[in-house]
């Protein structure tokens, strides 16, 4: 007798599979550019990273040893170890006047970008809108969508330096804006807003109840001024979810360790997504912020001199060579202008990359106001500045 | 010292072929300024010279350093500056410090070969009037000199592109 096979059904192909929100987020622009520059073998300067040049400093490092040597291996609180949320408040507090209640306002996360996510899938509705600055931060838009709202963007200029002006905010918002992502001092422009400037902006928040994710992350870098939180703000603390982390401003990016604070039942909110996916962030990690945030204080003012005298070489570099750019107060991107040249910026990114080995990311990777623009980080060493400038420059003659 | 020459000193300390130019430029100050700071530093001997360091390793014609430890006797009402200055005088002594501890003197002494060296320990330093002791340590690997690891230690680990 013969036996028949048993049939199996066949599956679908597996897009079909994704789900509808993934599925229609388009591929991230500076991810293809990424690919073009590691195929491309031969050698490249790159200005296309964004993040520090230094290694963690070695007291930071060491306490994390010490931690793992000691057997601190086990979860820690879901909201992280309460000697790190005491310094993350106590340091709040003291460099940016703004109060948390270590307990149950303030949450340790895996990196910033976990506590965006967190604070967007908190609070959306599918249908909400939510205002996002650009150019920025690549992520804001696709994790807006993928928690089921709309990203609206608000485009900025050179022009005004790259701050959001109350008038723009006021022409996005409609009845459907709920939140409004900050990200000053901003990646990839080097934009800063001072007191002045965020209070018209706190005055639209509070009039269209809106509520703010203000992304901090580089809040210590920036070069003679000082960062004003937007939860500082008169009546803007309860609206304000504050996220920030370790990553910039003492060289940890890859310990992704960042933090979320706000209102206790904001936290509460996000802490309930924190707990069922990712239960707490690394320990070790933890133990590490905490020494950072304890004594490494010093050493961050040592790098950021270090990212002054570099950013004022690349910005001078940049308009010798006879690229228009504006000055970049905070963070650690020049972001000068190619209009002049009549391409698009992935032309010039591809161009520059493939004839004068200089990489930097095409700006409109960042979204609205991007275009036109390059994204150029200065976290490199004086001698490789001054190669990519001297190349950039050698580029242009020939155009 | 003020504030300016401070971090000049630290700049060219990272890299003693950086331009007054580049110098200001960095520190957004006027050149002018940079470069008469820096003439004035070398007039009172802040900067002493600008140095390269050298890998030896990667050099064929390696040289044989030794640090020695050496115990004296202080001279009466000079301590131990005359026999001090009496051995920093030898081309071949690279560096002579004063130390607290179980010796005085720790003295570099730079050589063609072994031989060389234990000639000069034996020949010059060990005979000197109020030098009671040497011990010679021979330096067989520099991992790390000035502040600068010598293997490459120092590569840029990040990715090329990141958001």
């Amino acid at each position: 007798m013969i036996k028949e096979e048993p049939t199996v059904r066949q599956a679908k192909s597996m897009k079909e599979y994704l789900a509808p929100a993934v599925r229609s987020i388009p591929p991230s622009g500076i991810r293809k550019f990424f690919d073009l520059v590691s195929n491309s073998k031969e050698d490249i300067i790159s200005l296309g990273v964004g993040e520090p040049d230094f290694s963690t400093p070695w007291h930071v490092r060491e306490a994390a040893v010490r931690s793992l040597e000691q057997g601190k291996t086990k979860y820690s609180p879901n909201s992280g170890i309460p000697e790190l949320r005491e310094a993350i408040a106590e340091y709040l507090h003291n460099s940016f006047q703004v109060t948390y209640e270590p307990s149950d306002e303030v949450l340790v996360t895996v990196g910033g970008s976990e506590a965006i996510d967190l604070a967007l899938r908190a609070l959306i509705t599918p249908g909400d809108e939510i205002l996002i600055p650009e150019p920025c931060y690549i992520s804001y838009s696709p994790i807006t969508s993928i928690s089921g709202g709309k990203a609206v963007g608000i485009e900025t200029f050179a022009k005004d330096q790259f701050k959001l002006t109350e008038q723009s905010l006021r022409a996005a918002i409609t009845p459907k804006s709920k939140i409004l992502i900050l990200c000053y001092p901003s990646n990839p422009t080097g934009g800063i807003m001072t007191y002045e400037d965020w209070l018209p902006i706190a005055r639209v928040v509070e009039e269209h109840d809106l509520i703010v994710i203000s992304d901090e992350i580089y809040a210590e870098l920036t070069y003679g001024y000082k960062h004003v939180s937007f939860a500082s703000m008169p009546g803007m603390k309860d609206r304000t979810i504050l996220v920030s982390g370790f990553s910039k401003a003492f060289a940890m990016t890859g310990w992704r360790m960042g933090y979320a604070c706000g209102h206790s039942e904001l936290i509460s909110a996000m802490l309930k997504i924190h707990q069922y996916t990712v239960m707490c962030a690394p320990v070790m990690g933890q133990v590490a912020a905490h020494e950072a945030l304890k004594h490494g204080l010093e050493e961050k003012d040592r790098m950021m001199e270090s990212y002054n005298q570099r950013r004022r070489l690349v910005v001078k570099g940049f308009r010798e060579v006879g690229l228009e750019c504006h000055e970049p107060q905070g963070a650690f991107y020049a972001f000068p202008s190619i209009v002049a040249t009549g391409m698009t910026s992935e032309q010039f990114a591809e161009r520059l990359l493939y004839e004068a080995k200089v990489a930097a990311v095409p700006g409109h990777v960042f979204g609205l106001g991007g275009e036109g623009f390059l994204r150029c980080s200065y976290a490199y060493s004086v001698s490789q500045l001054n190669e990519a400038l001297e190349r950039i420059g050698q580029f242009l003659k020939k155009l | 010292m003020d504030a300016l020459k401070l971090k000049i000193l630290e700049i060219l300390k990272e890299d003693a072929r950086r331009s007054a130019e580049l110098i200001a430029t960095m520190l957004g100050t006027a050149e002018a300024e940079v470069a008469r700071a820096i003439k004035e530093m070398e007039a009172e001997k802040v900067i002493v010279k600008y140095a390269t360091v050298v890998n030896g390793s990667k050099v064929d014609d390696e040289k044989v350093t030794a640090l020695i430890e050496v115990q004296i006797t202080p001279e009466r009402g000079r301590g131990f500056d005359a026999i001090a200055e009496r051995i920093y005088l030898y081309p071949e002594v690279k560096s002579v410090y004063l130390m607290s501890g179980a010796y005085d003197l720790l003295v570099e002494i730079e050589g063609k070969t072994l031989k060389e060296v234990a000639s000069f320990v034996s020949n010059k330093l060990s005979p000197i009037d109020r030098v009671l002791s040497t011990k010679t340590n021979f330096i067989l690997k520099k991992y790390k000199q000035d502040g600068i690891i010598f293997e490459d230690q120092e590569d840029d680990h990040r990715l090329l592109v990141s958001p």
